[in-house]
């Protein structure tokens, strides 16, 4: 009968975002070499909590799988002497396989003979080859490591049990000072140390020691424990998926419990409430079936039920103080006015090239009117985006922002209102955070939006004009968050602006500024953003050579862009395609040796010529009327009337001609048409695919 | 349970151990980490365990003696042990069921905290330890000190006195707990934080205090190259008190902050340094007679 094997990795609690992914890559690791050790077996699950990750591998083989492996020697003419006798080279061959030269065969490989021998690798035993189990416990990765006692081993924590089992018998290996065994351990306070006999009873095993190993099976407790709770409340939990992950992973057996605070605290700003639970205690809010905050939380114990009362009154008491500290902070920054804070600004350093924060403020307030200007945004709007830039730091100086700095721009939105800012200034206050993440929410208003563009560029500006463009890993101001914040804003609002007239507004204000700034820092900054509009681009599935196309000139409107890009991209699927690009492309390779752009239809000497020129002025203003308007689909169908003329034209004559008179009025041909297309993108990046 | 019976019994459980009971080190600091029994011993191959009450002041936190929860001076009580032990959790935990604390009845976790003082040039990992939800002790694998690798690795048990007793004897407001029967901390502690909080944050000669931190600086280095780790040390902690006072006072901009915090660092790191050259000069004396130390 085929026996099972059990591997549990016993540790001190290792950091809750570490577990799954230590449990994946066991998971993984093991599958993989199983598989390379020709190991077969009937199934493999996974197990982990805070203490322990472990696998059990059910019915494995007693022994590794057989193989015949065919090794190749000498070609035959090498092998054999003119007499078709085996040569030195031959018998080498054979001795270094294991094997002699009757065991040699011969085969052709494209055409040509070689000597072969076929080997057989016996399977070993599976027992002889599981201690080789350690290497993968010592192969997992984390994110910070550590090293204990007098062990060399760097793991995420401790190591302080190992369990090893195949079929009843122990598999022996060590890793620093700890030895396999057939112990385990339960609950830190309510288990006992179990001796397992077969890995088929782990899971029970460790059940009856009031661990939960299947971490999908806690969390399903405690959205049961929270499910129940709303029941019995008639009320709403707040489950955040991110905290409902950690506190799955800070448990080894889940007990959902509900604790209460004075109706008093409600009062404070349900964001400071909400952050006072989740971020410091790994609480659930609760909301009413209005939405409205409800004076309890939710935690939920490492243990059993016994004397829950205690514990929640301990969770009570923490929780009370963590408010009454947040009480006192928001009553003390309500003393205050805002002008008070933004003083306090002036002494605090942004970036020690770039000066306080202050003056970061000053630089955001002179980009935020600027930008306003060129969108000619309504005097009123423009207005209030010019106030919220110069106010657009103050919190940062309060309390409560001092104490919970994910709070920022949340707290700014909340005092401007108390400190009766108008509606639009405070809402830009929050949303100039925004996107906080990736994929993160963007602003929802535009004098949001226009404040959100101006502080990043000037952060990015000024970041990288004081030479620190990020590499690596070293981000240490999110940049390329920031940068990649600004385009995602511009796709949406589709503001008739390109990146590059918004960067030009930044280094104008940079120019008078007296600062340490690189020589060459404006075009880091543009290569800088190519390289994030790039990114951008390809998440939305477009390949490389047209996201060159598309950048190679400029950014532009990046939401244009990237409409361009989508089109190119399905053009390119069109078989008829091809004609039309290798005829722009035509234009736009002879188009640099264009000396003038003034064509004279007086020296067209052909039909062809007449013709493109033709087209060209029949296509021009509708491609610029629509190309203005980024409709990039009827743009560039002005472009594709163009196709058939340069070809025509391209055929029927030489361009290069003897006389430069003509020569030149071709080559000025060539060259306005090429503006157009490179208005367009420069369709020169564009690779051909093979299935074309 | 009182205060003055709390630190008993941790100090009896932690004696039980191997650690030797030390006094609190006689110079103002922050932590009890930077006590030098700490800082300068969890360094090299000498094995060493230790345990100390330590005063620590933050004038920053300094709040008149109004705030229930704030201290401008508490109290930390310090477990170092090197190399750490393999049980050393469990160790802690004993030391809280002596404390009264049954962990049946509570809820007791280890949530991840990584421990970093870049003044220090020190890092560890390692957990707060949760007590029904509360911070009580700071649980630390030490990786690295004044720049230095530790090896072996010293674990460090920082437990928070007055934490732990707010909980214990149910009190709401630091003031209230119980020192030994009949003293309270107000009785004996409202005073100087009142005087201390009025001192930092309104009376203090901040010329003065920039002119002592260089004077201290200087004398730290001067004393550094004739060797005197220890007594170079000291002024490396009064470079840093006297820090605080004007960080606290508010006198010290962020620019000049940085500055000011790489000029202890580096002091810091030299006396690590130095501190590990004079021990091996002296052969590691404590090694020798590990086997004692360690009992």
């Amino acid at each position: 009968m085929a026996n099972n094997v059990l591997f549990e990795i016993g540790v001190e609690e290792l950091p809750a975002r570490f577990v799954d992914d230590a449990e994946m890559q066991l998971k993984d690791k093991t599958i993989a070499w199983l598989n390379e050790a020709r190991i077969s077996y009937n199934s493999i699950t996974s197990y982990s909590t805070p203490r322990r990750i472990s696998i059990v591998i059910r019915d494995i083989a007693e022994v590794q799988s057989t193989i015949e492996e065919e090794a190749r020697g000498p070609a035959v003419s090498i092998a054999k002497d003119e007499q078709g006798q085996w040569t030195k080279a031959a018998i080498g061959f054979a001795k270094g396989q294991g094997k002699t030269v009757e065991d040699l065969v011969e085969k052709e490989v494209k055409g040509k003979s070689y000597v072969f021998v076929t080997k057989r690798i016996e399977g070993k035993p599976t027992k002889e080859i599981l201690p080789g189990f350690k290497e993968i416990i010592t192969s997992l990765t984390f994110s910070s490591n550590m090293r204990w006692g007098e062990q060399s081993l760097r793991f995420a924590r401790p190591i302080r049990w190992l369990v090893a089992l195949y079929g009843e018998e122990v598999i022996p290996f060590e890793i620093a000072g700890v030895r396999t065994s057939n112990v385990t351990y339960g609950h830190r306070f309510l288990g006992k140390p179990t001796t397992i006999n077969d890995a088929e009873e782990y899971e029970r095993i460790l059940e009856e020691n009031y661990v939960i190993a299947d971490a999908g099976k806690r969390k399903t407790e405690i959205l049961n424990g929270i499910k129940a709770l709303e029941e019995e409340n008639n009320y709403k939990i707040i489950v955040d998926n991110d905290l409902l992950a950690e506190v799955t992973n800070l448990v080894e057996y889940p007990t959902v419990f509900q604790g209460t605070f004075e109706e008093g605290f409600l009062k404070l700003p349900s964001d400071v409430l909400i952050i006072s639970m989740k971020e410091h205690q790994r609480y659930f809010p609760v909301k009413s079936s209005d939405g409205n905050l409800l004076p309890y939380f939710i935690g939920v114990r490492n243990g059993n039920g016994t004397a829950l009362q205690t514990v929640v009154k301990g969770n009570e008491k923490v929780l009370r103080a963590r408010l009454a500290d947040a009480e006192f902070f928001y009553e003390e920054d309500q003393k205050n006015s805002i002008d008070f804070y933004l003083n306090k600004l002036e002494r605090v350093v942004f970036q020690e090239k770039l000066g306080t924060v202050a003056e970061k403020v000053q630089r955001v307030r002179n980009l935020t009117q600027q930008i306003a200007e060129k969108l000619e945004l309504p005097n009123e709007a423009t207005k209030h985006a010019i106030r919220a830039a110069e106010i657009g730091k103050f919190d940062l100086m309060t309390n409560m922002v001092n104490e919970f700095t994910e709070l920022q721009g949340i707290i700014g939105e909340i005092y401007a209102l108390n400190f009766k800012e108008e509606n639009e200034v405070a809402i830009a206050l929050r949303e100039q955070y925004m996107p906080t993440h990736a994929n993160g929410e963007l602003p929802a208003t535009e004098i949001g939006a226009v404040l959100s563009v101006a502080e990043k560029i000037d952060t990015i500006v000024g970041i990288i004009s004081v030479g620190l463009t990020p590499s690596g890993s070293q981000d240490p101001y999110a940049l390329r968050r920031q940068a990649a914040g600004v385009l995602r804003i511009l796709e949406d609002r589709k503001w008739k602006i390109t990146l590059e007239e918004l960067l030009k507004l930044a280094f104008d204000l940079y120019d008078e500024l007296d600062l340490d700034k690189d020589q060459d820092y404006q075009d880091k900054i543009y290569d800088f953003f190519k390289l994030r509009a790039g990114f951008l681009l390809k998440e939305l599935g477009i390949e490389q050579d047209v996201v060159q196309a598309v950048l190679n000139e400029e950014i532009g409107n990046f939401n244009y862009s990237i409409e361009k890009a989508k089109i190119l991209s399905n053009k390119r699927q069109d078989a008829s395609f091809k004609a039309t690009e290798e005829a722009l492309v035509r234009i736009l390779n002879l188009a640099d040796k264009a000396e003038s752009n003034v064509v004279n239809p007086d020296l067209f000497e052909t039909d062809s010529e007449k013709q493109l020129y033709e087209q060209y002025l029949k296509s021009k203003q509708p491609f610029e009327f629509h190309n203005d308007k980024q409709e990039g689909l009827k743009a560039f169908e002005q472009l594709e009337l163009l196709a058939d003329p340069i070809h025509q034209f391209f055929d029927n004559n030489m361009v290069m001609a003897d006389n430069i008179e003509i020569r030149n009025n071709r080559l000025a041909l060539v060259s306005v048409i090429s503006v157009l297309i490179r208005e367009f993108a420069d369709l020169t990046m564009i690779e051909w695919k093979q299935s074309f | 349970m009182n205060i003055q019976e709390m630190i008993l019994t941790l100090q009896k459980h932690w004696s039980e151990q191997n650690c030797i009971l030390v006094q609190a080190y006689d110079t103002e600091k922050g932590a009890g980490t930077m006590s030098p029994m700490t800082l300068l011993r969890s360094l090299g191959p000498e094995p060493w365990n230790v345990a100390y009450v330590e005063p620590s002041r933050r004038p920053a936190d300094g709040r008149y003696g109004n705030n229930p929860n704030r201290l401008y001076q508490h109290h930390q009580f310090q477990v170092i042990m090197k190399p750490s032990p393999d049980n050393i959790q469990e160790l802690y935990l004993e030391s809280l069921v002596k404390l009264g604390i049954d962990p049946l009845k509570h809820d007791i976790r280890f949530v991840e905290d990584n421990w970093e003082n870049p003044t220090l040039g020190a890092a560890g990992l390692g957990w707060e330890v949760w007590l029904d939800g509360m911070e009580v002790t700071q649980f630390t694998y030490f990786q690295q000190i004044g720049g230095l690798e530790a090896n072996p690795v010293s674990v460090e048990l920082t437990y928070g006195v007055e934490r732990l007793a707010s909980y214990i004897q149910d009190k709401e407001n630091v003031f209230d707990l119980e020192w030994t029967d009949g003293v309270t901390v107000r009785d004996i502690f409202y005073q100087p934080e009142f005087e201390h909080s009025t001192y930092t944050f309104e009376e203090s000669d901040t010329d003065m205090l920039f002119d002592l931190f260089s004077k201290y600086e200087n004398e730290a280095k001067r004393i550094m190259e004739k060797g005197l780790v220890f007594p170079a040390y000291d002024y490396v902690l009064k470079c840093s008190h006297t820090f605080n006072l004007l960080d606290a006072r508010g006198v010290i901009s962020v620019t000049e902050r940085t500055g000011y915090i790489t000029r202890v660092r580096n002091l810091a790191r030299s006396i690590a340094k130095a501190y590990v050259t004079e021990r091996e000069r002296l052969g590691f004396p404590m090694l020798k007679k590990g086997g004692e130390v360690n009992g």
